[in-house]
């Protein structure tokens, strides 16, 4: 498989998985405003602020915007083609990768990215948006997952349907964890919180929400929500198809499936550290995690995250490319080379 | 004397069609439907106005949704247009396609020969058929490929030929395009959505089918490849995704199942191609490259070339990999060859062309250049170099200041220029609003294949002149296109 194919089948359903946590973060953020008392622009600011952050997008939003209230911030995320991020940013590219390989993908799947692509550059968009944020967020949900299914279902599971796996899992961890750190401010930078009020119970449960996790969540907790629950919840639950565990795995999986190395081996870096970062994730307690602060442990693991993505890219897609004028001259000695032969 | 139609048989819709002074492809000019079209204007009377504009919203939102489309150039990047799609076919009945056939075919294989002939020996020059100056000085000819032989010997394995109908409803070539041509998925989607449409009708009138040009073209492809090669890789080359045909290379590339790769996939090491994998480096042994010879290979033709291969030009000497087309047929598509084409089939197969060119005169030669400074507001001007309708004058259309400026180049660069009568080209009923047919002006491109034989797909893309009055058909100037049915029978 050209290394330029996996790349973009790689990123199509990066770019897809991307567009569909943004919609689901954004979607629960939106309605929780109505749940919560004495809402002043501070409080409005603590609220939505976060919620930049997760993206990573920080600085170019207020490069963008003076202050984070809901509707600079869902404009940001939802709207924005500056933001390379956005929901319409990331169906884009989404579709962008799509196209330059048309050939490789089927015609289910390319006409459904390209309706939902339709959708998000026409006004229809908008005046849904309008008339009502939920069922806009609802259709580019529903986009993503039909999308996904399409992948699933229509695509040879080849090489490339193992990349396109392997950007998935790999957006869908760094995002369940990125969702997980939203509410930080409010717990000890050290140990569990002693304590739980009716705000934090809103706020874990808008997680939860955000990552689809809710039924999953009361199917095995019950109806307590408390951050140690919660986190542990979507880092570890085994079976739970958006924890950072199951994520991690699949991903290690993908990974196996394109080299053909057996699990406990590995023949390059990203399969080295996604091994790594499954055993860690299966021996580590919850406990653990508050006793050296949540925040802090999240951000380590985002930046395993991307590091087997980094590795992926140097292993797979990365060939070393000579610039132009280097090739020329590569081109020279070797036909020189030949006439020398010749005489 | 014209008339609308009278014929019973005719929806209502096309009740009130007038032919006008035209060459009309389905009515005479007394009104009559022709033969060939009767079956498919009995059947179309069942059709409504509802029924018509649901189908035809049905197509252009099926083409949107697949993305067939283009890309348009000169706007900002990713601009993307529907190839607008007229739903009436235009029907050509089998004895004339036989014609039209046997006539494409003696056209290849003239120039083939003749591209041959002036990369070896030059007979036709030397005899004084062509004179030397003319190739010699073409923009096109590649002095570096003399006395290069090139797989099979076949220089131009796919050939857009632009087939226009006079007045009288006379075939004349107006253009071989022998480099890059394109349009060919249009042709296949075109009949894919006209299946869906109108699928009562292919049972009943007997059209042509089109599918297996993929299948020609790999054979084709496959055939010149390098020798003692038991699997050849075939690979298709694009400039990449921002590129007008970018849909067709990809649809080409799937049907025939084969990789789509740019420049920056492929790498040349001892001679030989190679591609960039997931699994390392691969062999390529047939490129079909939709490239022009100039972004080829940045070490032999344009050195600022992003979208070539380093070396490619050394591996294809080499013998080591194959090119569809060849490098230097963009000399045939020189319109000053073009003049010269009836004499290459003289000359070379000792035949008359089976279909003629449009009268042609050469700026370069005094007394034909007199004539088309005279008259240039009769004339139709073009470049010897250019396509897809840029860098024309339609001189009956065009202002003072462009006849002007017209003038100027012809008389500075007398070479790059030719000229033609102004041909009143056929007409098709064509819908242009609201459940109305007008007549609109069309061509043809065939799409002809030169391997081990020569496989010409029955009927080929034809373009339509959508504005009133029009004569330029092309995608980029508001052209629109239709399904071609080649019948099996003439009626």
């Amino acid at each position: 498989m050209l290394s330029r194919v996996a790349n973009s089948l790689y990123w199509m359903s990066r770019y897809i998985e991307r567009a569909e946590n943004i919609a689901r973060i954004v979607d629960v953020n939106l309605p929780l405003l109505l749940d919560l008392r004495d809402l002043n622009e501070k409080r409005l600011a603590a609220h939505w602020l976060p919620i930049v952050q997760t993206t990573g997008d920080e600085e170019l939003f207020f490069a963008l915007h003076k202050k984070a209230t809901a509707k600079n911030v869902t404009e940001f995320l939802v709207f924005q083609m500056e933001n390379p991020n956005s929901i319409v940013s990331s169906i884009c590219q989404a579709r962008e990768n799509a196209r330059m390989v048309r050939d490789q993908i089927t015609i289910e799947l390319w006409e459904e990215l390209n309706r939902l692509y339709w959708f998000v550059r026409t006004n229809t968009a908008r005046q849904v948006w309008k008339e009502s944020p939920s069922e806009y967020f609802q259709q580019i949900k529903a986009g993503s997952l039909h999308i996904i299914g399409l992948t699933d279902a229509t695509l040879i599971h080849n090489e490339g349907w193992w990349f396109a796996q392997a950007g998935k899992f790999l957006e869908r961890a760094d995002k369940t964890s990125r969702i997980l750190d939203l509410r930080y401010q409010t717990l000890p930078e050290k140990g569990a919180p002693k304590s739980v009020n009716q705000e934090d119970v809103l706020e874990w449960s808008a997680i939860l929400r955000s990552c689809s996790a809710w039924d999953a969540y009361k199917s095995i907790n019950g109806a307590e929500v408390n951050p140690v629950l919660v986190a542990e919840f979507l880092l570890f639950n085994e079976e739970f198809p958006r924890s950072v565990e199951f994520c991690v795995s699949e991903l290690n999986r993908a990974l196996r499936r394109i080299s053909g190395v057996a699990e406990g081996k590995f023949i390059n870096a990203a399969e080295k550290l996604a091994g790594r970062l499954v055993a860690e994730l299966q021996f580590t307690t919850i406990d653990e995690i508050f006793d050296q602060g949540l925040h802090q442990y999240l951000d380590v693991l985002q930046l395993k995250i991307n590091n087997i993505g980094a590795e992926l890219f140097n292993a797979y897609i990365f060939q070393q490319f000579n610039n132009l004028e280097d090739e020329i001259m590569v081109q020279q000695e070797e036909q020189q080379q030949q006439s020398v032969k010749a005489e | 004397m014209t008339s609308a139609l009278k014929s019973k048989p005719a929806s209502a819709m096309l009740a009130g069609y007038n032919p006008e002074l035209f060459f009309d492809e389905m009515v005479s000019a007394d009104g009559e439907i022709r033969p060939h079209y009767a079956k498919f204007a009995e059947l179309f009377q069942a059709t409504t106005k509802e029924s018509f504009d649901s189908k035809r919203q049905a197509v252009d939102l099926a083409f949107m949704r697949q993305g067939v489309t283009f890309n348009v150039y000169g706007d900002s990047a990713g601009t993307e247009k529907i190839f607008p799609f007229d739903l009436l076919p235009r029907i050509i009945p089998n004895k004339e396609w036989e014609m039209l056939e046997r006539g494409l075919a003696q056209r290849i294989t003239a120039l083939n020969l003749f591209l041959h002939d002036i990369y070896h020996e030059q007979k036709i020059l030397k005899d004084g058929v062509i004179p030397p100056q003319y190739v010699l000085s073409g923009k096109h000819f590649r002095r570096e490929f003399v006395n290069f032989n090139v797989p099979k010997d076949i220089y131009i394995h796919i050939c857009g030929t632009d087939l226009i109908r006079d007045d009288k409803g006379n075939y004349l070539v107006l253009e071989d395009n022998g480099r890059c041509p394109s349009g060919v998925s249009y042709v296949l989607e075109n009949r894919r959505a006209l299946k869906r449409t109108f699928p009562e009708m292919f049972e009943t009138i007997g059209v042509r089918p089109v599918e297996n040009y993929p299948q020609e073209l790999l054979r084709t492809l496959q055939y010149i490849a390098p020798a003692g090669v038991a699997y050849p890789r075939v690979v298709l080359l694009t400039p990449g995704a921002y590129n007008s045909a970018y849909f067709e290379h990809t649809y080409l590339a799937r049907q025939m199942g084969i990789e789509i790769v740019e420049g920056r996939d492929l790498v040349v090491r001892n001679a030989r191609v190679f591609m960039r994998t997931t699994k390392g480096l691969q062999p390529v042994h047939v490129i079909y490259r939709r490239l022009d010879d100039d972004f080829l290979d940045p070490t032999v033709f344009r050195r600022d070339s992003m979208l070539g291969v380093p070396g490619l030009v050394n591996a294809y000497r080499s013998g080591n990999v194959s090119l569809a087309n060849s490098i230097g047929t963009g000399i045939a598509d020189d319109k000053v060859m073009y003049y010269f084409v009836p004499r290459m089939i003289k000359y070379y197969l000792d035949q008359d062309p089976i279909i003629p060119n449009v009268d042609t005169y050469l700026a370069s030669e005094e007394a034909d250049k007199k004539y088309i400074l005279e008259n240039l507001e009769k004339l139709v001007v073009k470049a010897a170099n250019e396509s897809g309708g840029y860098g024309m004058l339609i001189g009956p259309k065009a202002t003072k200041a462009e006849i002007a400026e017209f003038r100027k180049k012809v008389e500075a660069e007398p070479r790059n220029y030719i000229a033609q009568p102004t041909i009143s080209l056929s007409r098709h009923p064509t819908h242009v609003n609201d459940g109305l047919f007008e007549g609109r002006h069309i061509d043809l491109r065939p799409f002809v294949l030169y391997g081990e034989k020569i496989v010409t797909v029955p009927g080929g893309l034809t373009r339509v002149a959508l504005r009133q009055g029009s004569l330029v058909v092309n995608s980029s100037q508001g052209g629109g296109s239709k399904d071609t049915w080649v019948l099996y029978g003439d009626e």
